[in-house]
């Protein structure tokens, strides 16, 4: 028998009673998901065991690949002018900014996203379930981070989608981000969700991050400033990234 | 600041992120090129298809500067033709293959200071891992490198990248189990 949504959503409850609890008796508010998290059928065989080895000299993980002009089109921020036609969707304007943990900008750094299209689709062989591709809709995009961290992205909200975690498991729509900071070890691979969704409770990977609000984190807001009249609806989402507060060239990058 | 949880990479990345020439680091035709190679492996034992492996590196004089290029696009038809051919950026980006092989070509890191052992530094995503893990490639077991030096020698052992015949370099991933990789945290 193929586990139930019911089986997930009890696991996720009960792990979530014990985090909350753990919090209660003084643990600090865990701020990333857990790495072992059995709801998430794939961590099981794929998390260490051992404790991972705090290292106290480091340089070359406080510092990072550079990016550049070489490496982004200005076409490829605008994922619905990527084929020959128009995307089928709601077309979103998604913009934000990468910051670290003490709020400086991350300046000229990558910002690489990936999605499924409106009907829930992801351009790729293993995805096979019955929605369309959309010819006109390969769902990636990149760009670099302005002076002030920003980045900006035009787009077509993706759909949900079907996965086989257990039986009836549906992701709640999500863009994937991948963020490089100035240091390696700064790097993040995130999804970026859409206000009010459903699915949420459902979903182990969400609920991966045991925190309520940690999980707001990964939430953009709708912005009506950035909806542009008759053409999109605008979204914002920062994002902050994780790491080691001794970064190198903290001047100038 | 509150730091964005991570999620993970998913099984659907492989569209997105790796580029032709991702593990082509060494300048066409180098003679000091050399070839790192392994697989990736769960608990179970079995090959990891679906993780990226991404690696940072000083250039062969320790220089930590990199360079752009890694990801080259072409600006007329939006293609990515690849590396110029020339500049060293120190990055690379490799998904694993069906069978969980992975291979770079890459010029030896250098020193980045009086007295420190080169290694590159590795990041692995995959579907599973909900947060990404860092380890290293050491080319030596070098009691002179304090890491290697806490360690005891079995795990130890899997940082360092194994000369095969015929010259490339073999080191494996275990995510987990007996022989699970030794894999870092940053503060």
């Amino acid at each position: 028998m193929p586990d139930t949504q019911a089986d997930i959503d009890r696991e996720i409850a009960d792990i979530s009673t014990a985090v909350a609890k753990a919090v209660a008796g003084g643990e600090p508010e865990p701020e990333q998901p857990l790495r072992d998290y059995k709801p998430y059928r794939s961590t099981v065989l794929r998390h260490p065991h051992q404790p991972l080895i705090l290292t106290e000299q480091a340089d070359t993980e406080l510092r990072g690949p550079v990016f550049g002009v070489t490496d982004v089109t200005e076409l490829d921020r605008d994922l619905t002018r990527h084929g020959l036609g128009e995307p089928l969707g709601e077309r979103i304007t998604l913009t934000g900014r990468v910051l670290d943990r003490d709020g400086r900008p991350v300046r000229r750094q990558l910002v690489e996203v990936w999605q499924a299209n409106a009907a829930g689709r992801y351009a790729h062989h293993r995805d096979q379930h019955p929605a369309p591709l959309d010819p006109n809709f390969t769902g990636t995009g990149r760009c670099l981070t302005d002076d002030e961290g920003r980045y900006s992205f035009t787009t077509i909200k993706p759909g949900a989608y079907p996965w086989r975690n257990h039986l009836n498991a549906w992701r709640p729509a999500h863009i994937h981000f991948s963020i490089f900071g100035t240091a390696f070890a700064q790097r993040l691979v995130t999804q970026m969700y859409f206000p009010n969704d459903p699915l949420f409770r459902h979903d182990p990977i969400f609920n991966s991050v045991p925190s309520e609000a940690a999980r707001q984190r990964m939430i953009a807001t709708y912005d009506h400033d950035l909806s542009s009249p008759e053409l999109s609806l605008g979204y914002r989402w920062d994002i902050v990234l994780d790491g080691p507060s001794a970064t190198w060239m903290e001047e100038g990058r | 600041m509150k730091p964005t949880p991570s999620q993970t990479v998913g099984p659907f990345f492989g569209y997105a992120l790796p580029q032709a020439g991702g593990g082509d680091l060494a300048p066409a035709g180098h003679p000091d090129a050399v070839v790192i190679r392994g697989f990736v492996y769960d608990g179970a034992g079995d090959p990891v298809p679906d993780a990226l492996l991404e690696f940072w590196q000083a250039d062969p004089s320790g220089g930590l500067d990199g360079q752009p290029g890694s990801m080259r696009r072409d600006h007329v038809n939006g293609s990515f033709p690849g590396r110029d051919g020339v500049r060293f950026t120190g990055f690379a980006r490799v998904a694993t293959d069906a069978d969980g092989h992975w291979a770079i070509r890459t010029l030896p890191p250098g020193a980045t200071g009086p007295g420190r052992v080169p290694y590159i530094s590795v990041c692995v995503f995959a579907r599973g891992l909900l947060r990404h893990l860092y380890t290293r490639i050491y080319f030596e077991d070098s009691a002179a490198d304090p890491l290697l030096a806490s360690l005891e020698p079995g795990r130890r052992a899997t940082l360092v990248a194994v000369a095969e015949p015929g010259g490339a370099h073999r080191i494996d991933i275990h995510l987990q189990g007996d022989r699970e990789t030794v894999f870092l945290e940053f503060r």
